[in-house]
């Protein structure tokens, strides 16, 4: 039964005008720019654009910034905002291999083709904090260096002459993309859904869950074969232009782990692999992504389940963040009959129980005054 | 007549020069807009107006294609007086950028107003783009690692 209880507008009010004071800070100090967001603090609008799931910084700056830096928040921001907006279509694939590389390190090998580009990295730092940022500092300009622009073909390929490596992976010819934002998802899931599942899934809980197969639980001994990171150009074919349309450059994360795998009945020993692909420079996010992207490949490749992180519905159905907010904050919320229909069913259980105790109690006692 | 070959050569004219205008910061096509001082008149057929397009990526880099994020996108159609109909799609909210691309692409398929407009209006933004990805390149260059192995022991 639904109790209908008015009240708490006036709370609710003077709350958000509160909140939008606290927002604001102090006075004296001036306000944010999102251009100081999004220039300053571009990771933290890389990771609302990731998986907020929409490419606009501009946008994802203002969410950061009204949620406070709340990143969660920010997130859910952007993705209220989107379904406000009409689609237009699905772009071309990107290219990751004609990529404007901004950084691009592999670990399994030192001389590729195109170099190791460390890029704006915080790898090699000491992560001491550095007083001097308090201030208003004022770092020297990059370094440049003049060089013929080399090719720079994915590790991937290099691996794939000798037959040792899997290939980028199928679906069946013809087969249209599916899309998680517009079909009910469906267990088990093909791995085009489950790469979109993942792209903007929670940092945290990939995370974790790539983690735990480094730690056993599901091991996959997988090697960062390549990461880059740079602007790749979006294309698209629309019904008026009979020539697909540029519509500009987007900045994109790529990861290929490389797994060693040592066969199955299904398949013969090589390297296996795990792909990453996230908005912005988001470097840890599309390790993890590959990470789990591979471990949920285990029954494709004909591997035991073991493990949490190779659990499709477990992974998919807990990464988004969003959702998994959702239904946990929204315990905060009034549940007051709920909890009262609770309370007198609990009352109610425990006036039995004390009964059926009250009752085993002055049995013994009968039979003591039988004898 | 004009041939296949020609033909094939105007569109990609055209394309280039779409991509340029939506790869180029709003504000320096306003601002050659503006100097180049091209007529303004125009029927607006469509826009501008911000929608999405979903994102493609392959599996593995060259695989089998999946949708994985969204990106904001605007665009407009214009037709001049004479007919010529304009486009422009590109990334971003911009309706303003999105409206003058528009009617550029529509005024360069005029002949007297296409070499203009790669004087004053491509020309310049292409330098301007390629410009930037040069210093961006040469500012990667200077991270790449030189390995050089230490020679241990007498040879």
């Amino acid at each position: 039964m639904y109790v209908a209880v008015k009240g708490g507008e006036a709370a609710i009010r003077n709350a958000h005008k509160l909140l939008a004071d606290r927002r604001r800070g102090d006075r004296s100090v001036p306000a944010l720019t999102l251009e100081q967001i999004t220039g300053q603090l571009a990771l933290a609008v890389d990771r609302v654009m990731a998986e907020g799931s929409l490419y606009d910084c501009g946008l994802a700056a203002l969410a950061v910034k009204q949620a406070r830096g709340d990143m969660i928040e920010a997130i859910f921001l952007l993705r209220a905002y989107r379904t406000t907006l009409p689609r237009f279509g699905y772009t071309r694939p990107i290219e990751t291999a004609a990529m404007l590389v901004e950084r691009r390190v592999s670990a399994t090998y030192k001389d590729l083709p195109g170099g190791q580009l460390l890029g704006p990295t915080f790898d090699y730092t000491h992560r001491l904090l550095d007083p001097e940022l308090a201030g208003d500092s004022d770092p020297a300009t990059p370094e440049t260096r003049e060089r013929e622009s080399e090719a720079m073909p994915r590790v991937s390929d290099i691996l794939a002459h000798e037959g040792l490596i899997e290939e980028d992976g199928s679906l069946p010819e013809n087969r249209e993309p599916g899309d998680i934002t517009r079909e009910a998802p469906e267990f088990p899931m093909d791995r085009d859904l489950r790469l979109q599942a993942l792209s903007r899934g929670d940092e945290g809980f990939l995370l974790a869950l790539g983690y735990s197969t480094q730690r056993g639980f599901g091991r996959n001994h997988p090697f960062a074969g390549e990461i880059r990171i740079g602007e790749v150009d979006v294309e698209i074919d629309v019904p008026e232009l009979d020539f697909p349309l540029t519509l500009g450059r987007i900045r994109v994360t790529e990861c290929q782990m490389v797994n060693q795998f040592k066969g199955s009945m299904k398949v013969p020993p090589q390297f296996t692999r795990g792909y990453g692909l996230v908005f912005g420079q988001s470097e840890r996010k599309a390790m993890a992504m590959a990470l789990c992207d591979r471990a949920l490949r285990a029954s494709e490749l004909g591997e035991d389940i073991t493990a949490p992180a190779q659990d499709e519905e477990f992974v998919i159905s807990h990464a988004d963040n969003v959702q998994a907010t959702g239904f946990v904050e929204h315990l905060k919320l009034p549940h007051y009959v709920d909890f009262q229909a609770e309370l007198g069913l609990v009352r109610q259980m425990r006036r039995e129980y004390e009964e059926r105790r009250q009752a085993d109690a002055e049995k013994p006692q009968r039979r003591e005054a039988a004898e | 007549m004009v041939s296949r070959q020609e033909r094939q050569a105007t569109l990609e004219r055209r394309r280039e020069a779409m991509a340029v205008m939506a790869a180029a910061p709003g504000e320096t096509l306003m601002q050659l807009w503006s100097s180049a001082a091209l007529p303004e008149e125009a029927e607006t057929l469509r826009g501008p107006e911000t929608g999405l397009v979903t994102v493609r990526g392959r599996m593995g880099g060259g695989g089998a294609a999946f949708n994985f994020g969204e990106a904001t996108v605007t665009r407009a159609t214009v037709k001049l007086a004479t007919g010529e109909v304009g486009h422009a799609y590109m990334l971003g909210r911009e309706k303003t950028k999105a409206k003058v691309a528009a009617l550029v692409d529509a005024l360069r398929q005029k002949p007297e107003f296409e070499t203009l407009i790669e004087e004053k209006i491509l020309a310049p933004l292409r330098d301007k783009l390629a410009e930037g990805d040069a210093e961006r390149r040469s500012e990667t260059a200077a991270t790449r690692v030189d390995f050089f192995t230490m020679v241990r022991g007498e040879d």
